[in-house]
């Protein structure tokens, strides 16, 4: 069977479905979206926790009650999708995808614009390759929250928490919460990898205790787990012989990051940016490859779903008005770079056209920085505007809106995080 | 507690499921015969066998007129055939075993005269053409030996579709068997094999057990060898790109050691390794300086390794035996005790021929008549990726669940998953779906597929979801109810 859409958006988590209501609002009514599993709401439907939608809706949110808001105007509204369907393979040549279900079997659809929302994976063992044995019980937190809060288990009751990721740290207070013993947390970095508030609502507040410059240096258990072995790390990250401790436990979460699920849109052919894993775009949040855009998870990981959302509204938004308005003619185009304070800068190319809207800037630090100033030079290195920020964390994504950039008197554009 | 009584006298009872067993019981359906094998784990493949470098070596490399050279020459010559029959993964990619200096050029050169010896294919490679032959090669590699016969296949697939086709042909499985004690009724010769619920009587007895084959024979008689354990640890890398690496690239063995080898495998992910340890004979586990060393080492090979792409690091152990060749016969002490051990690498290579030699020597001695009902093919595997799209459309039309994907990285369906199930040697576990179809291979390591894997099997096989275990007993993942809100 061949079909044909004006926008098909891949994935149907908050980035997905943000990107389909923004476009539908935006005038486009030939949208479908595709979801893998079987129901619309992606990841926020495991997060039982409150905590969402504090920028976006000012109202403290549980996941699925976040994800409610955009399913009820995606059913209101009648806006297609499909569920347990996955998409195979993009081909932007023939502006084509490829999925398949049970309904359909393998099918091809044409799109005239496509929305990438695939969403991010959770780093495992194996990829940080903590070594010792493979048994059961090592877990990334995010599976052991879905046994939890989906199908109402426990994966172990003697819990150690390797990564002060979010996501860990809500299942530390989950599992206590379900009467587990939770050990403590280890973090190889210096400070912790979580939102403040996590650390203090999640750790502090059950007496968890937090090892920084600490990581599992041995899993032990054949079959089952039976142990760890942790250590400290010295500056350069590599185990302290002689600081070694066992720990007893039949779990170990891990919660040691996630990275964008991007290998489909790499494999066709879309510009890879090295610092965040996800795709090379400009500030319309389009890719590399003709009419193909990217937002959410997918092109770089969040920690607050409502900025998933503010993100995806662009590249709805856009890929209506590419659809609708034709392809218009930009007069030249600004690549950007950041200094080495920051770990990654999106977007990385701004497409100059007459009329230019803001611009959605977003990054993180490498480091803690207690007070922040945010430069933004042009090639001669003349600051054209500046922001002062304070608390600026690894682990918390910083967005900025920033209208009236000179960009027809600018030629290249940096931006520099400064510690005041 | 009493033993169950297995009233059947078999004809002849396997201990061990690994590549050996599992070929030895496939070869032996041929046959008419009663026979049984026994493995001590919740699944077949689960020791040496599902851990090694997977390599269907040429069979240039072992001394010439050892078992290990008559084995792995022919299984090498069996493999393509028997992976067709089986529908197993198998790629005939070709080895180079790639030296870097003159000292190396001379011993490449001496292993070409092996190589004429043991009746295999081997070519000397200039440095030129082997540049050509792989573009990503270190800048110091020199020269090579070319082995074109050399092959990769998956062992668990190659394991486990043995075990199949034996079923198919009548042969019996007991897992969760670990055999303890075995005993010679010395007025009918009939053995006595005992595992800690079951009894089992039988005419004759093979013993691949691989680790324990010293222990196992050491039960009935003094054992004539003795395992050196050996662990081999790897780094395995995802498939990023399948022109990365494109034949197995040995180092050519020097005084100091035979290097480590990079290799696809039959998924076009990247093995590196192994490591060559002396070890515990229970230890698989693996560790930062060993890993450390095999990067360095590996680092000849190929200059810059993506170790972004490592999904896992895992280690085997090598069941090498002190007379550093292959045990292959009849017990002199115990007629129809037949001893299959130390079989160390070639071992996976040599399995067919083993498997065959072994099955031919029981036939002779019970004098058993050939199974005319006898079928060496397996039922195939769909691969959604192997079908092509039509076929596909057809498949789903009959069977909708094969249009349902679970695992997303390695492309699985539903219908492969129940299939792999329900088959002779069906999966029962985690581990079991992994082995057989790759779901929870891949990059997530099966975050994203496992709760839905293990979803499916509960249903499948009829049971609460909270049976359902990642390997062994006490593996259970789902381990306490939650106190619900
Ligand atoms: C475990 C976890 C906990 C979090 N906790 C919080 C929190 O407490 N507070 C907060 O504000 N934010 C939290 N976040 C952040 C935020 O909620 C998420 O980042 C956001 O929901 C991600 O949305 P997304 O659409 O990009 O990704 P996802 O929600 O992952 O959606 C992607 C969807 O794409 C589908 N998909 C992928 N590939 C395909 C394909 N090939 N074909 C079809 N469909 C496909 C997937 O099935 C999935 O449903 C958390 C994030 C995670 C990962
Ligand atoms: C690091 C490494 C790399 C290798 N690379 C290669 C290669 O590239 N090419 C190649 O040809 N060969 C290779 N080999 C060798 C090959 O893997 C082995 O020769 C082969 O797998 C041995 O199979 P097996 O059946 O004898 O042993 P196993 O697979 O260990 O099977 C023995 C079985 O017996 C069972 N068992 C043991 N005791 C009992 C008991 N008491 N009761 C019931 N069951 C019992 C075990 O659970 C096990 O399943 C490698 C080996 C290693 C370790």
């Amino acid at each position: 069977m061949n079909r044909a859409v004006d926008l098909v958006i891949i994935g149907g988590g908050s980035a997905g479905l943000s990107a389909a209501k923004s476009a539908y609002e935006n005038g486009l009514k030939d949208i479908l979206i595709i979801e893998r599993s079987s129901e619309l709401g992606g990841i926020l439907n495991q997060c039982i926790h409150n905590g969402f939608g504090l920028h976006k809706f000012k109202e403290e949110l549980t996941g699925p009650e976040y994800a409610y808001k955009y399913i009820s105007f995606i059913k209101e509204n009648n806006i297609p999708y499909l569920l347990d369907t996955l998409v195979y393979s993009i081909s932007p040549k023939n502006k084509e995808i490829t999925y398949s279900n049970s309904e359909e079997g393998y099918t091809t659809l044409k799109y005239k614009a496509l929305i990438f929302a695939a969403g991010c994976n959770e780093r495992t063992q194996g990829q940080i390759m903590t070594p010792g044995e493979r048994p059961n019980g090592v877990f990334t937190a995010g599976l052991a929250q879905r046994y939890l809060n989906i199908d109402g288990y426990l994966v172990g009751k003697n819990v150690y928490i390797l990564g002060s990721g979010d996501i860990g740290l809500i299942m530390a207070r989950r599992m206590k919460l379900e009467g587990a013993n939770v050990i403590g947390v280890s973090e190889i970095m210096p400070y912790s990898n979580g939102l403040n508030r996590n650390i203090v609502q999640c750790l502090n507040d059950f007496n968890i205790p937090l090892r920084l410059h600490n990581t599992v240096t041995k899993i032990h258990g054949k079959n089952q787990l039976e142990g760890i072995t942790i250590s400290d790390v010295d500056d350069d990250l590599n185990p302290i012989k002689g600081s070694e401790e066992f720990i007893k436990c039949d779990t170990l979460l891990l919660s040691i990051g996630l990275y964008p699920f991007n290998a489909m849109l790499k494999n066709s052919g879309a510009k890879v940016n090295l610092e965040t894993k996800g795709a090379y775009v400009d500030q319309n949040l389009e890719t590399s490859l003709d009419s193909i855009f990217s937002c959410g998870n997918v092109l770089h990981v969040h920690d607050l779903v409502d900025y998933v959302s503010l993100e995806s509204e662009i590249a709805g938004k856009n890929a209506a008005k590419l659809v609708l308005e034709g392809r218009k003619i930009y007069d030249k185009v600004i690549l950007t770079s950041h200094n080495e304070n920051m770990s990654y800068l999106l977007p990385n190319e701004i497409k100059v056209y007459d009329s230019v809207e803001n611009i959605l800037f977003s990054f993180r630090v490498k480091k803690p920085i207690s007070k922040a100033e945010i430069l933004f030079k042009d090639e001669n290195g003349n600051i054209i505007e500046k922001f002062n920020k304070v608390d600026l964390l690894p682990s918390e994504m910083v967005q900025l809106n920033v209208s009236d950039l000179p960009l027809n008197d600018i030629n290249s554009l940096k931006v520099e995080v400064r510690a005041l | 507690m009493s033993l169950n009584k297995n009233k059947d006298v078999f004809d002849c009872l396997i201990i061990g499921g690994g590549v050996i067993g599992c070929s030895i019981a496939r070869y032996l359906s041929r046959f008419n015969i009663n026979a049984i094998l026994l493995e001590k784990h919740s699944d077949v493949c689960e020791e040496v066998s599902s851990a090694n470098s997977a390599i269907v070596h040429s069979g240039y490399d072992p001394k010439p007129g050892t078992l290990k050279a008559k084995f792995n020459v022919l299984g090498n010559k069996m493999m393509e055939q028997v992976c067709k029959d089986l529908d197993v993964p198998y790629i005939k990619n070709g080895s180079l075993t790639i030296g870097f200096n003159g000292d190396d050029k001379k011993t490449i050169l001496e292993l070409i005269e092996r190589a004429k010896i043991n009746g295999v294919k081997a070519r000397f490679i200039e440095k030129d053409e082997l540049h050509n032959m792989e573009p990503n090669l270190n800048e110091e590699c020199l020269c090579a030996l070319y082995a074109e016969d050399s092959a990769i296949v998956s062992p668990f697939e190659l394991t486990i579709a043995f075990m199949e086709n034996a079923m198919d042909n009548g042969v019996k499985l007991s897992l969760d068997s670990e055999v303890i004690n075995i005993e010679r009724d010395i007025d009918n010769g009939l053995y006595h094999v005992y595992t800690n619920k079951d009894e089992f009587i039988a005419k004759s007895l093979v013993n691949a057990t691989g680790l324990y084959s010293d222990k196992i024979l050491s039960l009935i008689e003094k054992p004539s060898y003795k395992i050196n354990p050996r662990k081999g640890e790897y780094i395995l890398l995802d498939h990023f790109n399948a022109n990365f690496v494109k034949h197995t690239l040995f180092m050519c063995p020097t005084k100091v050691g035979k290097g480590v080898l990079v290799s696809p495998t039959t998924s076009y992910n990247y093995i590196i390794g192994p490591s060559n340890e002396l070890t515990d004979i229970e230890d698989t586990s693996t560790d930062f300086e060993t890993l450390n060393e095999i990067k360095e080492v590996a680092s000849k090979l190929i200059k810059n390794i993506p170790y972004g792409e490592v999904i896992r690091t895992f280690a085997g152990t090598r069941p090498n035996p002190d007379t550093d060749d292959f045990i292959i016969e009849e017990s002199k002490e115990n007629p129809l005790f037949f001893n299959v051990g130390g079989i160390m690498s070639p071992g996976l290579a040599s399995s067919p021929a083993i498997g065959e030699y072994v099955s031919n020597l029981i036939k002779e001695k019970l004098n058993l008549s050939e199974n005319l009902d006898y079928n060496p093919i397996r039922r195939k595997v769909f691969k959604l990726t192997s079908l092509g799209k039509d076929k596909y459309n057809e498949l789903i039309k009959k069977d909708p669940t094969y249009g349902h994907i679970i695992c997303r990285c390695e492309k699985v369906s539903e219908g492969e998953i129940i299939d792999s199930i329900h088959r002779n040697c069906g999966a029962r576990t985690i581990k079991g779906v992994k082995k057989r179809l790759r779901a929870g291979f891949g990059k997530c390591q099966g975050c994203f597929c496992q709760e839905e894997v293990l979803k499916i099997l509960a249903r499948e096989l009829n049971v609460d979801i909270n049976q359902i275990r990642y390997k062994d007993e006490g593996s259970e993942i789902l381990k306490y109810p939650s106190k619900g809100e």
